[in-house]
């Protein structure tokens, strides 16, 4: 499972990340980090993005990222 | 920076964080907005004044997340950083401006700040927001973090900056030396594979150990660490390319070495400072673990502003009132500014005789000011409510509900504020572009960009619509003049998606494409911040366009008066003066699109700016007006014949035909010189100036022969 995979609404706890390095950092420094816990708050109206919960704070990332954090089951 | 003796204090903190309305507390209305050297990032810089009366000056940072570099803006600050590492004029106490209702992201900035060796001041902003049942004790986070001090505040509430600025003051002063180990817990293996980065740091470049370490860690982490110091060879002396080259063999071999431990190199940093500060935080905040299933307040706003249905729609009603308001609101105060323009115009027949002073005076200078003064109300308006949307954590929901369309196109979430910046003025959107990580998104992003439809177009569109496009209702609801900016407007727009898309066809770069947005919490704007923001705006715009006008004006009330009479020594008009002899040679490349020689040589004096236009033709009108008195603008182009038909010069179709000219053309210097700053190259701007020329020329043709042949005049 990935995060993309979520429904509004529930909550998971990052396991670690598929793909490309270069692009993980950014999620990286944003606190987003294997073990923390998170929450799909919503998907977009058009889609494509999603808006989590993390830490303390609320953040969007486009579902093709999402797809690539995978989740502990 | 600054040549005088007084101290100087760096501001810096994640975006969203409060720094700069701390900025404005600090320093009033004491700021000055200038530039970086070769860059148009803005450099805030200010005066402040301690509690015992000295002063100080603040500057305010662009607001990052870390000193990693990602986006354009954030590289500035890391490179401000290193350049105070190595020496250059570093500030005596950086202010760590934290929100404190997020602390963990907010401290990941402030520990890599804090490995730096520089006082550290945490402003622990936003206490007042913090929830009642968390406790955060400033006592404990000076501690384990080892900052100079942390001070709770509000810059809402404006408490606690007093005891900032004493805390300031007296590291000033004292000047602490801070001689803490590298605090991350860095294991035995991968400490063994940084020693010679770390080494080479310390021997060559005189890092202390702790900036060393943090540094090696940053090289391995990312590689656009290294191009800092590619690019330092060439402007300090200690920085050599074999220093440089070293550094890269190590980089390559300590990778390769924690590729074998089975870690990621280019995720080290992140998780090893997240590890130890989360274990730190852990201490002081024992019921921290449910946050992510409490709803606050914006989020409950977002059920509604986000909503499936009502969101697009709110944005889409928010988008037409904007635009109405634009009309409604501003049509008293450009009443009034009418009154005073020609009440002025008059004063000045009365008191100055007639002379060729008094010409330029009222024809020139007045008559080409006050064409241009009346637009600012719209301008105004337009600025306040873009502002408004900016700051209350609007536009970054805008961002997340469009994201998905303009990354279709080959544009980011992060495209909609600068493009609707546009509407403003092309300037600050091309600018704030730069929180757009992706080179190839932010480029077509900056190309589309000036067929926005900027405020320095609305004084024509509204010169146009009110002169030509009959006050009548359609629909029951609409005004018909209403519509037509409406469609202005939008032609602009649609346009320039479907130019984004081919533009991303055609463009070939690499580089992937990321959407990390924070969605901050929704803020009661400060009213007097936003009304700062627009004065300012509004000030450079009248000033920028004032000095290129009143320059233009009076260049062209001379080619449009003189020569005064012919080699026979009769009066000639100004049809043979030197404006007249330009518009009419160009007269025949335009007359397919309905425009005349007038238009003609409004059309090369709104190279310099759109706006010239309004008052290029009043200062047209008013030289072969020969009465004494100034005429209305619109009056005389209403009024105006072609002698040799004995038709009106403008018809609605020639003003529809215009308009469509000067939606699509290319006109702003302005514009062309921050494109060629921004992309570093001419190729862009240039491209940009025949692309969006040809399509004016064509477009306006289509409509104008389009519209003849339809049988409108």
């Amino acid at each position: 499972m990935t995060v993309g995979d979520l429904q509004q609404g529930d909550t998971a706890i990052v396991k670690s990340y598929l793909g490309g390095l270069d692009r993980q950092s950014r999620f990286l420094e944003m606190g987003i980090l294997p073990g923390i816990e998170l929450r799909l708050v919503k998907i977009a109206p058009l889609g494509g993005t999603i808006e989590l919960k993390i830490r303390d704070y609320y953040v969007s990332i486009r579902q093709q990222d999402a797809l690539n954090i995978l989740i502990e089951n | 920076m600054n040549a005088d003796t007084l101290p100087w204090v760096a501001l810096i903190g994640n975006p969203n964080s409060g720094k700069t309305a701390i900025f404005n507390l600090l320093t009033g209305m004491n700021q000055k907005v200038s530039n970086y050297p070769g860059i148009t990032v803005e450099k805030k810089l200010g005066t402040g004044q301690f509690n015992d009366g000295t002063f100080y000056h603040l500057l305010d940072l662009p607001g990052t997340y870390s000193l990693t570099p990602e986006s354009f803006d954030e590289r500035i600050v890391t490179e401000q950083v290193l350049q105070w590492i190595h020496g250059n004029n570093p500030p005596a106490v950086i202010v760590s401006v934290v929100d404190a209702t997020n602390l963990s992201r907010n401290l990941y900035l402030t520990t890599q700040l804090l490995d730096l060796g520089i006082p550290i001041v945490i402003g622990l902003n936003m206490m007042d927001l913090v929830d009642k049942t968390e406790k955060i004790d400033p006592l404990s986070l000076k501690k384990w973090l080892g900052a100079a001090a942390v001070v709770p505040m509000s810059a809402l509430k404006k408490s606690g900056l007093n005891k900032l600025k004493e805390q300031v003051r007296a590291n000033i002063l004292t000047r602490p030396v801070n001689n803490d180990i590298f605090p991350l817990e860095v294991t035995k293996p991968i400490e063994t594979i940084l020693m010679p980065i770390i080494s080479l740091l310390y021997k060559k470049l005189g890092y202390t150990p702790r900036f060393a370490a943090a540094q090696a860690l940053r090289l391995i982490t990312r590689k656009s660490t290294l191009e800092f110091y590619n690019r330092a060879i060439q402007k300090e002396r200690k920085i050599d390319s074999k220093t440089v080259n070293e550094l890269e063999d190590f980089r390559i071999i300590a990778i390769k070495e924690i590729e074998k431990e089975e870690l990621k190199p280019s995720s080290l940093e992140a998780i090893l400072r997240y590890q130890w500060l989360d274990a730190n935080l852990a201490q002081d905040r024992s019921d921290h673990i449910n946050q992510i299933r409490k709803i606050n307040t914006s989020e409950k706003i977002d059920q509604i502003f986000t909503h499936k249905w009502l969101g697009p729609g709110i944005f889409m009603g928010l988008l037409y009132f904007i635009f109405q308001s634009i009309f409604n609101f501003a049509s008293i105060p450009m009443e009034w500014i009418e009154a005073g323009v020609d009440w002025l115009g008059k004063g000045v027949v009365t008191l100055v005789p007639e002379s060729n002073f008094r010409g330029l005076l009222i024809d020139g200078i007045i008559a080409g000011m006050g064409a241009i003064l009346i637009f600012l109300p719209q301008i105004v308006i337009l600025m306040f409510f873009l502002t408004l949307l900016e700051d209350s954590g609007y536009m970054a929901r805008v961002a997340f509900m469009l994201d998905r369309g303009m990354s279709k196109i080959g544009l980011h979430g992060r495209s909609v504020l600068p493009l609707m910046s546009g509407y403003a003025c092309a300037i600050p959107g091309i600018m704030s572009t730069r929180t757009i990580d992706n080179w190839k998104e932010r480029l077509i992003t900056m190309l589309i960009l000036p067929l926005m439809s900027c405020s320095a177009r609305l004084p024509v569109y509204a010169l146009m619509i009110g002169a030509f496009i009959p006050p009548i209702t359609v629909g029951y609801v609409f005004s018909l003049q209403g519509l037509m900016m409406v469609v202005m407007y939008f032609i602009g727009t649609v346009t320039a998606l479907i130019l984004a898309k081919i533009f991303n066809l055609w463009i070939k770069t690499k580089g992937k494409s990321s959407f990390v947005m924070e969605m901050p919490p929704y803020r009661l704007p400060i009213l007097r911040s936003v009304f700062r923001q627009v004065f300012i705006r509004a000030k450079l715009f009248l000033f920028n366009a004032g000095k290129i006008i009143m320059a233009i004006s009076v260049i062209l009330w001379f080619l449009a008066s003189f020569p005064k009479t012919d080699k026979n020594g009769e009066q000639i008009t100004i049809h043979n003066s030197f404006a007249g002899k330009i518009g009419h040679t160009i007269e025949p490349i335009i007359q397919p699109l309905g425009f005349d020689w007038k238009v003609g040589i409004a059309l090369i004096t709104s190279f310099a700016a759109r706006e010239v236009l309004v008052s290029t033709m009043a200062t047209i009108y008013n030289v072969e007006n020969t009465a004494d008195d100034m005429v209305q603008l619109s009056d005389a182009m209403k009024n105006d014949m072609n002698p040799s038909t004995g038709l009106p010069v403008f018809t609605p179709l020639v003003a529809v035909s215009l308009m469509v000219f000067y939606v699509y053309a290319a006109q702003c210097m302005a514009t062309f010189a921050i494109i060629r700053r921004e992309t570093n190259t001419w190729k862009w701007p240039l491209f940009m100036i025949v692309y969006m020329n040809v399509l004016a020329y064509l477009v306006s043709f289509l409509v104008y022969q389009g519209g003849l042949w339809l049988g409108f005049s």
